[in-house]
């Protein structure tokens, strides 16, 4: 008995069909379908910016060991600074023309990716490359950092929450007969999926990816065969805060009101996503990502109160169920 | 451990030792004669907030230093107790029987919460623990903040203790039938109060230094150094890190019953927010790791920073008041910064702290 439902859950596509699972328990929960279907992209949206944030955490896990606690800062950072640079741009923001509002926006975009570009490679010459394989000075020193960044976000914003202006083409929802979608959740969904999409090409598709995830799998073999897995990492580490603060960028055009606690408050859902995902690997993160947020809206639809200790039990009944996650991408 | 081969079995006690217990000992005797000391209400607050402080950084002491587990959910713990006999006494009275009731019940929480999290997380890597348990205790802080009816939210519960730490109780009263003073501190609930708390940490640091003594310390130690090792030597290590996290969450819940009695409240902000956490880890990990007496040290140097530390950075921030972003930088509340760097370079250069840097010298000798 037991044997056939894992067959058939292996036929209907493993642990990558729980999303698709999830949902479809969730639609008699939810009761209507025009609200199910609104839930469910709000879900995904949500699930996709998770994703963001988490696939460079789960990747340079995977590649060196480094479990960076410090990610959150670069959320922080990226949040602060696209909304720094929208407001600077209020103009093109609330204009009546697509383009200008897309320009904006990608200039946001574009310097919380730079900030994360070089302030991860700063961050990793720094604080993280004096303490590689020695985890518990590893948690500290970046426990460290992040303490000197939250509050180096305090001395530059101020403690006051700031408000992020939308960009005129995102705000609103479609409506298509009864179901109203959010334009900036189904935004932030097609952003994900690009990013998603690029970062799997180039690990399954080229040269590089098929270091790294050599890498992941066995960084020793991989420095045996005379590839410099340092700067691998580097490269690694640095896409991956940009990412981060991307996605904190985005983060902070949903929420719409940002304050210096942004960074830790989202860094626990990524954990989640991570430890659910399984470390080391993009695919997991997708997935973990997707689950929690898909989970986070249902429950918050249906029982308020319990969204986010939800997400706690998801992640307690999967760690009991395979104790590294989905889809590990190595299992130390 | 290394010292114990190499020293003979006489071994001098180095001067390095000397200097953190006599340390240690000058701040027990300082809390021990606080309320004589020291007699303004803001001295008496930092004098109680540093016992119950010590037992709490020295039962992380024995998770982070001793076993080598990083956990994030040691003010879940705390909190656990806190709450426990925070709601007992505000919904049954100032009684013994509600204080004790509720502190049971928030300790039986705290024991059942790291079993699971124990059985549940502590096979796996080390770093995974520390990601576990700090999901674990955000959203215990998530769950306080919104089941206000319980727990009243953000803005905490305010209730009253047993009569006997009342302001008003007369401990000792002299001819007249007055409250009696010793070396002018009246003999009223207040003293009472403090000399509970210090008791009682005093008795729950006592214990966790005879449990590091203990045999069970040592195979602890064995553990953080080389867990293959132990467990080839037939030491389950999955039961001794489950226990070993057991009971340092029944001290740090212990602990979190005492703060709530003399705090006469709890809320989110006094024993659950995560700045107490990063507080505990920079106490232990300033004081020293692994060596009970750091956290003595950490606690005291920590709390004193933070409630003087303040004065000085208001004196310098106006004193640059026209430099650009330096006076935001030295502003009061902004200490967190500097300590987060000095905390940086400490890891860096002195990962030992304050106390294992000076035991490590005088062993050289």
């Amino acid at each position: 008995m037991n044997k056939q439902i894992s067959a058939l859950f292996d036929r209907i596509g493993g642990v990558y069909a729980l999303p698709i699972i999830l949902m479809v328990i969730a639609l008699p929960l939810v009761g209507s379908f025009p609200t199910w279907v609104t839930l469910t992209v709000a879900g995904l949206g949500m699930g996709m910016m998770i994703f963001l944030m988490a696939s460079g955490l789960s990747l340079v896990f995977g590649l060196m060991d480094v479990l960076n606690f410090g990610h959150s800062a670069f959320i922080s950072f990226g949040a602060f600074i696209a909304a720094t640079v929208l407001a600077a741009l209020a103009v093109w923001v609330g204009a009546d023309n697509w383009m200008l509002n897309l320009l904006a926006l990608t200039a946001a975009v574009g310097a919380a990716m730079l900030f994360g570009l070089v302030a991860g490679w700063a961050f990793e010459a720094v604080i993280v490359k004096p303490v590689y394989s020695d985890h518990l000075r590893q948690i500290l020193i970046t426990i460290g950092a992040l303490i000197v960044a939250d509050q180096l976000v305090l001395v530059i914003w101020g403690g006051i929450p700031i408000s992020v202006p939308k960009p005129a083409f995102l705000q609103g929802s479609f409506i298509i007969g009864d179901v109203s979608i959010e334009i900036y959740r189904s935004f932030a969904f097609l952003v994900g999926t690009i990013v998603f999409t690029l970062l799997y090409l180039v690990l399954n598709r080229t040269r590089l990816g098929l270091l790294i995830r050599a890498g992941v799998e066995n960084r020793e073999m991989v420095e045996a065969l005379g590839f410099r897995i340092g700067r691998l990492f580097v490269l690694v580490f640095v896409v991956g805060s940009a990412l981060a603060a991307m996605g904190g960028a985005m983060w902070g055009g949903y929420q719409g009101l940002i304050s210096g606690e942004l960074g830790s408050q989202v860094m626990i859902l990524v954990f989640i996503v991570v430890i659910i995902g399984g470390l080391g690997s993009i695919e997991g993160s997708l997935l973990g990502a997707l689950l929690v947020g898909l989970l986070g809206n249902y429950v918050a639809f249906i029982f308020p109160k319990l969204s986010l200790a939800s997400n706690m039990l998801l992640m307690m009944v999967i760690l009991l169920w395979r104790p590294y996650g989905l889809k590990p991408a190595i299992k130390r | 451990m290394t010292d114990l081969v190499s020293n003979p079995p006489v071994s001098r006690i180095s001067l390095g030792r000397l200097i953190v217990w006599g340390l240690a000992a000058a701040i027990g005797l300082a809390l021990l004669f606080a309320p004589f000391l020291f007699t303004d209400v803001r001295s008496q607050q930092v004098a109680a907030r540093i016992c119950v402080f010590i037992v709490l950084a020295a039962s992380y002491d024995l998770l982070i230093g001793y076993t080598g587990i990083v956990s994030f959910a040691h003010t879940m713990f705390f909190g656990l107790g806190a709450y426990g006999a925070a709601m007992a006494l505000k919904g049954m009275g100032a009684s013994w029987a509600a204080l004790a009731l509720g502190g049971a019940g928030g300790i039986i929480a705290a024991i059942v919460l790291a079993f699971l999290i124990g059985v549940l997380s502590l096979r796996v890597k080390a770093i995974f623990f520390a990601m576990v348990t700090l999901a674990a205790a955000s959203v215990m802080m998530v769950l306080a903040s919104q089941f206000s009816g319980l727990t009243g939210g953000e803005d905490g519960i305010v209730y009253t203790t047993p009569d006997l730490f009342k302001p008003a109780t007369k401990l000792l009263v002299d001819a007249d039938g007055k409250v009696l003073k010793l070396f002018g501190v009246s003999m009223n609930g207040k003293i009472a109060a403090y000399y509970f708390v210090f008791l009682i940490s005093l008795f729950l640091f006592w214990l966790l230094l005879r449990i590091v003594r203990s045999p069970l310390g040592t195979v602890l130690e064995a553990i953080r150094e080389n867990e293959m090792r132990a467990e080839a030597l037939g030491y389950r290590v999955v039961a001794y890190r489950t226990a070993v996290f057991i009971i340092a969450a029944v001290i740090a819940a212990l602990a979190g019953i005492v703060w709530a009695v003399w705090l006469k409240y709890t809320g989110p902000d006094t024993v659950l927010s995560f700045d107490i956490m990063i507080d505990i880890l920079l106490m232990v990990v300033i004081g020293g790791m692994g060596t009970m007496y750091g956290a003595v040290i950490g606690v005291a140097l920590m709390s004193l920073a933070q409630y003087y530390l303040k004065d000085i950075m208001e004196v310098a921030a106006s004193a640059t008041a026209n430099v650009p972003l330096l006076p935001h930088m030295l502003d009061p509340d902004r200490w967190l910064l500097w300590l987060g760097i000095l905390f940086i370079l400490l890891v860096y250069f002195f990962p030992a702290g304050i106390a294992g840097t000076l035991m490590k010298k005088g062993g050289q000798q």
